[in-house]
């Protein structure tokens, strides 16, 4: 089975109000990378909620780890558009909450504190934020303090990380360097993804699988397969293989726009 | 040099206003030769104070004694209900209109009744400070709690942070800014309650100094009645600014104002 499942799944936030999500049915593979496109207010952050178990479905079923969620899972990484980090801790002590939080780093936090700084300070300057692990998140640039939300949402090993729109509010320089940054977090070792985006250049970049979301309420009217070598360098995004992905994509978005 | 004598005006107007508005005072009283019975010159007042020092600080100790007291009560019933109303949507449907009702009420108003179940003095003074100033704590420790950002309670919970992880690690820390702002209202208004209370229903304190001092013309008296609350209620309040810039300066963003 695979590592996230779902089984007709529709939504309704209002009980007898319109869907926000229509019967979507699709996997991931565990390790896997997939990116959901889709036009604003299709219900992408939506899917997010349902995977993580902080909503229900209305109808059909979502299974992650050949499990059916039933209430907000235990081990999920999450990090959005905002870095939503805490103004009254330092980038270091913003990334030992989730260590103070989930078990089994819970029950060691005290024991093992020196060891988790570590691990804490080894991960900062993987993203290139050594020297940053005693500032407050407003010392930091936006791209620092997304680096860092990214940080915090893999400090604790989940299996699962999820990511709405996370370069979204970055300039283009910085958002491809985050891309390359996250890649590599990725391929160093592995983990379950799924992204968020509104950028189409993204998507294609990063991910494994995109899934493209029709607008309300959301179905999935595509799916494509980006089989590109590992690791990708962003002499990538110049190649016509991209070029020609991310005109695909383009031209599934339009259609939606079309048909409306 | 320009720049120099701005910072100068700002860290000082305080001081300088006052020592005008005194001056000022002084002036008009001394030219237009008002009496002392209607309205005391900044000196008598000084005389006065000077003069009937002893008295003056045993009612002071009363009215700061009954505030201290009432303003405690008020920040620790302020912080609980306030996070039950900012955590728990039922007590929110439940509390707030009966709060908000409760509050309307004139406490001055209400000071009769006290004095009936209590007797008059102490209890009233402190169970009208209390009164007054629960309110703001309880509705900015609440409000604190309640702005809590959505994404970033999804990104507690999908830890699988419990309500209690989330406040504990998110929610008070966040309200504390709110916190401290509400208690620099609440000290001062615990020392409007008290004062209050005490003029109606004491023989204790700066309110019944003031209403017994006026009742006899001695206007000099009520004058440094007036200005030792006063002197109170900017130390205090001047405490727990301090307390906030020390405690939550990371809400300022690191700024100074
Ligand atoms: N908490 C909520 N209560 C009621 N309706 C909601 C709620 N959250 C979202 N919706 C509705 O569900 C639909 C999908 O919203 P969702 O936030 O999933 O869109 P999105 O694809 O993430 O949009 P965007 O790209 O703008 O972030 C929208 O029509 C929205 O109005
Ligand atoms: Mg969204």
């Amino acid at each position: 089975m695979a590592f996230v499942d779902f089984e007709h799944v529709s939504l309704a936030y209002d009980e007898g109000g319109p869907l926000a999500i229509e019967d979507i049915s699709f996997s991931v593979q565990e390790n896997e990378f997939v990116a959901v496109v889709g036009p604003s207010g299709c219900g992408k952050s939506t899917l997010m909620k349902l995977v993580s178990g902080l909503t229900e479905p209305t109808e059909g079923y979502v299974y992650l780890g050949g499990r059916q969620v039933a209430g907000p899972q235990k081990c999920i990484g999450m990090a959005f558009q905002a870095s939503n980090l805490l103004p009254w801790r330092t980038t270091l002590d913003n990334l030992m909450l989730p260590l103070e939080i989930v078990q089994p780093y819970r029950s060691q936090f005290r024991r093992r504190k020196q060891e988790f700084i570590e691990q804490a300070r080894a991960l900062l300057a993987r993203v290139g934020l050594a020297g940053a692990e005693n500032k407050y998140p407003w010392e930091l640039s936006g791209g620092m303090q997304q680096r860092a939300s990214i940080c915090r949402a893999l400090i604790h090993k989940p299996r699962l990380l999820m990511l709405d729109e996370p370069f979204g509010a970055l300039d283009a320089f910085t958002r491809e360097e985050l891309w390359c940054m996250l890649q590599d977090l990725w391929q160093e070792d592995p983990f379950t993804v799924i992204l968020v985006t509104h950028d189409l250049r993204e998507a294609v970049f990063l991910a494994d699988t995109v899934y493209v979301l029709s607008k309300g309420p959301g179905q999935i009217v595509a799916q494509k397969q980006i089989d590109e070598a590992r690791p990708r360098s962003l002499e990538f995004t110049y190649s016509k293989p991209f070029a020609d992905n991310v005109q695909e994509l383009r031209e599934h978005i339009g259609r939606i726009r079309a048909v409306q | 040099m320009a720049v120099s004598r701005k910072t100068f005006l700002v860290n000082n107007a305080s001081w300088m206003l006052v020592v005008a508005l005194i001056l000022l005072w002084e002036l008009i009283c001394v030219s237009l030769n008002v009496p002392r019975y209607l309205f005391p010159a900044p000196t008598a007042v000084w005389e006065a104070g000077v003069a009937r020092w002893e008295i003056i600080s045993k009612h002071a100790f009363q009215t700061f004694f009954t505030t201290m007291v009432g303003f405690g009560l008020a920040v620790a019933f302020g912080l609980l209900t306030g996070m039950a109303v900012g955590t728990s949507p039922l007590v929110y449907r439940a509390l707030y209109p009966l709060m908000i009702g409760f509050n309307s009420i004139p406490k001055v108003a209400f000071v009769p009744v006290l004095v009936v179940w209590f007797g008059i003095g102490t209890t009233p003074a402190i169970l009208t400070a209390f009164s007054i100033s629960f309110f703001p704590v309880m509705v900015n420790v609440a409000t604190g709690l309640a702005t809590l950002e959505p994404e970033l309670e999804d990104v507690l919970r999908s830890m699988g942070a419990s309500k209690l992880d989330i406040l504990r690690k998110v929610g008070l820390p966040r309200s504390m800014p709110y916190f401290f702002a509400s208690l620099k209202v609440a000290i001062t208004l615990a020392f409007v309650g008290s004062v209050i209370s005490e003029t109606v229903a004491s023989n204790l304190g700066i309110g019944y100094l003031m209403m017994a001092a006026s009742s006899s013309m001695d206007m000099p008296l009520v004058f440094a009645g007036l200005i030792v609350i006063g002197l109170m209620g900017v130390v205090m309040y001047e405490l727990f600014a301090y307390l906030e810039k020390r405690l939550t300066g990371w809400a300022n963003r690191g700024s100074d104002i």
